[in-house]
């Protein structure tokens, strides 16, 4: 049976998207260290299948103020994927790099845009490089594009585009250590529901 | 008399009598369909994500999901608490471009709002308001004793509509 909609997931299916996690954000991290010349290391990350509300309130609630990039995948996984950059991760990559705190999430001036784009890019990318190195598939991310905003209005977007087929969505829990912190980011992953059948396929555990 | 605030999540949907208040969080690309009833007091708000119910791929589990299904309810509602379709006006907000591109699904925003104003004409609702469009974040007051809507966004002013 193919799967119509995330909440169909088993724990086989949860893994292998952890584990492509986990070689995703051991690449994710290796790029960021060299581009933010920092000491960087990466947690296991965590797979979770939530509520669209629930994703919300992890993130800080509706009206807590976040940094959004949203990528496009089109080839043969199609869909989208949003990186969540909260103030502290934010802070700590303009920190590194610029040696200043970002301060005004709503008002980021050139160079703060074009470092968390290309970072979301990055972490985007090294998910999805993953993903077709271990599925021998060709993915095309888009051009990373950025929103600072209440998050609830930022995950309106992939909310929408999942409301179609379901309301829940798939919440990968980063956690990095930067220059001795600890940092949280997460990602939403939002495939269309064939190109997850096409990967699990793919993999050897669909059907 | 204590008023209350009630919380109207995403597609959901709910209605009061004055002088309480309703209040859904940051609507993005989703649409805040504010209708009241003057005579009556009774204001109701949906929180809508998608312009029609013919968009379900699936069975529509949710039907406050969509713009036509979703503002039927709520009258459905609103009348049941003794409110009249020809007494009521309505407020928008919302529909707003968060990510900035060509693509189409991110223009569902106007899409939303086009659909709302399409239907709530259907019923013969005047739009007395409307705070739409653009690229950034609203969370909607929906006032039960004033039908004022009130709209509040970061870093911006709070608009009483």
């Amino acid at each position: 049976m193919s799967i119509q909609n995330v909440e169909q997931l088993n724990d086989m299916h949860i893994d292998v998207l952890k584990e492509i996690g986990n070689i995703g954000s051991g690449n994710a991290a290796s790029a960021l260290a060299e581009l933010l010349n920092c000491p960087t290391k990466i947690n296991v990350p965590a797979v979770r299948i939530l509520d669209f509300g629930d994703a919300v309130t992890y993130l800080g609630g509706p009206e807590k103020i976040a940094i959004g990039v949203l990528v496009n995948l089109s080839g043969d996984i199609k869909g989208m994927m949003l990186y969540v950059f909260q103030e502290a991760f934010a802070s700590k990559m303009t920190g590194c790099l610029f040696g200043s705190k970002i301060e005004n999430m709503m008002d980021l001036n050139e160079m703060e845009v074009s470092l968390i784009s290309e970072v979301g890019n990055i972490m985007c990318a090294s998910y999805i490089n993953a993903i077709s190195s271990l599925a021998g598939m060709r993915i095309d991310v888009s051009v990373p594009m950025l929103t600072a905003d209440m998050v609830g209005a930022i995950l309106s977007v992939p909310a929408i585009e999942f409301a179609r087929t379901g309301n829940k969505v798939l919440f990968i829990d980063d956690s990095f250590i930067i220059d001795d912190s600890e940092i949280k980011s997460n990602m939403i992953l939002i495939p269309e529901m064939a190109s997850l059948n096409t990967l699990f396929g793919a993999l050897g555990v669909g059907e | 008399m204590m008023a209350d605030t009630v919380t109207v999540g995403i597609a959901d949907l709910n209605a009061v009598k004055a002088p309480d208040t309703l209040v859904t969080y940051a609507l993005g690309s989703c649409v805040g369909v504010c209708l009241y009833d003057r005579e009556k007091k009774i204001a109701g708000l949906a929180h809508i994500m998608l312009p029609h119910s013919s968009e379900a791929i699936q069975n529509i589990d949710n039907k406050r999901r969509y713009a036509d299904t979703g503002i039927e309810e709520l009258i459905d509602l609103m009348t049941s608490m003794g409110a009249s379709v020809q007494a009521m006006t309505a407020k928008i907000a919302g529909g707003a471009k968060m990510f900035s591109t060509g693509s189409s699904v991110f223009n569902i925003g106007e899409r939303n709002v086009a659909s709302v104003k399409e239907i709530l004409a259907g019923y013969g609702i005047r739009i007395a308001a409307e705070e739409t469009g653009l690229n950034f974040g609203r969370t909607v007051f929906f006032h039960g004793d004033t039908g004022i809507m009130e709209v509040r966004a970061a870093m911006k002013e709070t608009k009483m509509l």
